[in-house]
């Protein structure tokens, strides 16, 4: 099971040709995703990779089968790229691009909003480190080797504090279902909550991490979602203990502007919702371990 | 990005809401051939500095005769002005904005911003202007009024009205408050800006509608595409430290404490600063180095953190993932080597190739001291920083 991928889903890479797109789409092919293709406007056609170029999505749909999608393109150029991804019919895509304009943003939510819930595309980031169901497909640029195929869910606003998470539950010989970096920029495709949800149909994730940072309404969002909606326990942590207000903290999004967004308020919060707050960043680990000693 | 308030006016005049008449200032003489040449008998001098709460600050001086004027001048030119906005450090005022008075009959509040659990641009106004809106928001929320605007169509006419009514002004300023509220929206989508904030918005003697204040913020992400936007920045009003530290593509914010720290990933700076807070000790800065942190990338952050007379310590935690471990233990042995470090060195390696990493920072015979984990990390960084504060008491007595 996992959620969002697995070994079967066919995967194309959008800016398949540019230097990061190829590495990592080879990382992603070495890793054992099924990488059917890519897409590179003007360069259809052409084989990259031992694999198929096409000049739009559509035709990677048609041809390849494409399911889902991963961009790297440049910020300018991504929103478009992520529309055209909806618009052929692709069911999942994660955006990697780091800087895309939060208007863009807006732009791109309220155009996939008008998809029918069934037909409408998942978009997971920008700004993210990608998506890995361990053991089975890597659809991201993170190291695939830290994972431990397991049952518990990772969701997270960084990369790599992602990274010392899956890191903490390996050497607690505890693996993970699925892993998804939500990313860390003001306005991202899916929140914490839509993630969660994921979480709960799957039949293999018997615990879910969340990993939140400053800023944002998300976390609160996802911790009423938890008390509401779920049968399976979470466990969060919060980073920015000691952010400062009103500064911007590498994240375009990790920014203190209203009252409910900092570290302290939001771990407050979610205490109260019922969620099990791993205390400081090295006790991710633990403290999933001990929730998974209870079922 | 934020800019100025004369900057923010001279836009948002440039959309239609009217403006008091003003005029730009660097030094005395120019502030009162500023005011002769704007007329009448009462001005505003205006320090221009990036943060909100001028007036209480002393930021903003009222003068009636141009003797005044020059006296204001001279004492707000140079002068540092702490705000809660700006932090202990305060920012110091290079400008000045002359400005006629205006005849205030009733402040309004008013803003655009960008609500990200909508998604939305959301219009925010309240006829009580002229407050602090946190304030505001905390102990009267019945005074303000939200109206969420759909991207697709943009700001329409009967949102606009509502938002007049709710503000309580008369039906005859009805089309003048919706060509002001469409042009705010304007200039909000066309410039890629965060934030518009309007305090106070103010209906004058004569009954017209004059923005007293204005405040804009832009989307850093897209300043690509904002050249005009872009040549606004000024950095004078930016902390040094960041602004070099943008120039190198690194990012850096420069904090209280002792223990610098170099750290890839927004998220695990984050969350390694909280580390050593709980271990005991403070952190100096957040420095997130990205992705490709080359051997020449290293030495400029490690240049970064040390430029801080107060680092007592230095701890340096990397995930690779991208990055390579032994990249990155090269580069550290080549910056502390090059930049011939003195305060203690801790570094945690973790991930991609971390074994030649550990190996070459082992090998190199420098002092660096290594932990395995986050947590060793933290609590090495903060003993280490008490042992050099130790010593310099020792010195010292």
């Amino acid at each position: 099971m996992a959620i969002l991928i697995n070994e079967t889903t066919r995967i194309i890479v959008q800016g398949f040709t540019g230097k990061i797109g190829s590495f990592h789409a080879q990382d992603m092919i070495n890793y054992g995703s099924n990488v059917v293709g890519g897409v590179t406007p003007g360069k259809g056609g052409q084989k990259h990779l031992d694999r198929p170029v096409f000049n739009t999505v559509k035709e990677a749909v048609e041809q390849a089968g494409a399911e889902a999608s991963i961009i790297f393109v440049p910020p300018a150029f991504a929103a478009d790229s992520i529309m055209e991804a909806a618009d052929a019919g692709i069911k999942y895509c994660v955006a990697i691009t780091d800087g895309i304009p939060t208007q863009d943003m807006m732009r791109i939510k309220i155009y996939l909003s008008r998809f029918p819930k069934e037909q409408r595309m998942i978009l997971t980031g920008p700004n993210c480190a990608g998506t890995i169901s361990p053991g089975r497909a890597m659809l991201g640029i993170m190291p695939g080797h830290i994972y431990q195929q397991g049952n518990v869910g990772i969701v997270g606003r960084s990369g790599t504090l992602g990274y010392e998470a899956a890191d903490q539950m390996k050497r607690l010989n505890i693996g993970v279902s699925t892993s998804v970096g939500i990313g860390g920029d003001p306005i991202n495709g899916s929140s914490h909550r839509d993630i969660l949800e994921k979480f709960e149909q799957d039949p293999e994730t018997k615990v879910v991490m969340m990993i939140g940072e400053i800023g944002g309404p998300q976390e609160v969002e996802a911790g009423i979602f938890a008390k509401e909606n779920m049968t399976k326990p979470v466990v969060a942590y919060i980073a920015g203990l000691t952010a400062p207000e009103g500064r911007r903290m590498g994240h375009a999004g990790a920014i203190i502007s209203s009252a409910g967004e900092s570290a302290a308020e939001k771990v407050a919060i979610l205490k109260e919702l019922g969620v099990t707050i791993a205390p400081t960043p090295s006790a991710m680990g633990e403290t999933i371990a001990a929730v998974l000693a209870k079922l | 990005m934020d800019i100025h308030e004369y900057q923010a006016k001279e836009i948002l005049a440039g959309y239609g809401i009217k403006i008091a008449e003003g005029g730009l200032a660097y030094s005395p003489e120019e502030a009162v051939q500023r005011s002769r040449e704007i007329g009448g008998n009462v001005w505003a001098v205006k320090a221009q500095i990036h943060s909100g709460a001028r007036g209480k600050a002393g930021g903003i001086k009222i003068c009636k005769t141009h003797d005044e004027v020059e006296a204001a001048a001279e004492h707000l030119l140079g002068k540092r002005l702490v705000t809660h906005q700006t932090g202990p450090a305060g920012k110091v005022c290079y400008r000045l904005y002359i400005e006629a008075g205006t005849d205030i009959a009733k402040e309004l509040y008013l803003s655009f911003l960008i609500d990200r659990e909508h998604e939305r641009i959301v219009m925010v106004g309240s006829a009580q202007g002229g407050m602090d809106i946190e304030e505001l928001a905390e102990n009267n929320p019945e005074a303000i009024k939200k109206i969420h605007i759909e991207p697709a169509v943009g700001l329409q006419d009967f949102q606009a009205r509502e938002m007049a009514f709710a503000l309580g002004l008369p039906a005859t300023m009805l089309s003048h408050v919706v060509k002001t509220l469409k042009g705010c929206y304007r200039a909000m989508r066309e410039l890629d800006a965060n934030m518009i904030e309007i305090n106070p918005l103010v209906i004058t003697g004569s009954g017209e509608l004059v923005a007293l204040d204005a405040k804009m913020g832009f989307d850093d992400n897209a300043l690509f595409r904002q050249q005009k936007v872009a040549e606004l920045r000024d950095k004078t009003q930016e902390d040094p430290r960041e602004m070099a530290a943008a120039d190198r593509g690194l990012s850096y914010v420069g904090l209280d404490g002792d223990i610098g720290c170099m750290i890839n990933g927004a998220g695990l700076a984050m969350a390694t600063m909280d580390m050593i807070k709980l271990a005991g000790g403070e952190p100096a800065n957040f420095l997130d180095v990205g992705g490709g942190a080359s051997a020449e990338r290293t030495e400029k952050a490690f240049r970064l953190v040390l430029a801080d007379q107060n680092v007592k310590a230095m701890l340096v935690n990397i995930f690779a993932g991208i990055n390579r471990c032994d990249w990155i233990a090269e580069g550290v042995v080549h910056a502390v080597k090059k930049i011939d470090m003195k305060i203690p060195l801790i570094v945690r390696l973790s991930g991609t190739n971390v074994e030649q990493g550990r190996k070459i920072i082992a090998e190199s015979g420098l002092p660096i001291i290594t932990a395995e984990t986050l947590a060793e990390a933290a609590e090495k960084a903060v003993q280490a920083r008490n042992e050099v504060i130790a010593k310099e008491q020792a010195g010292a007595n």
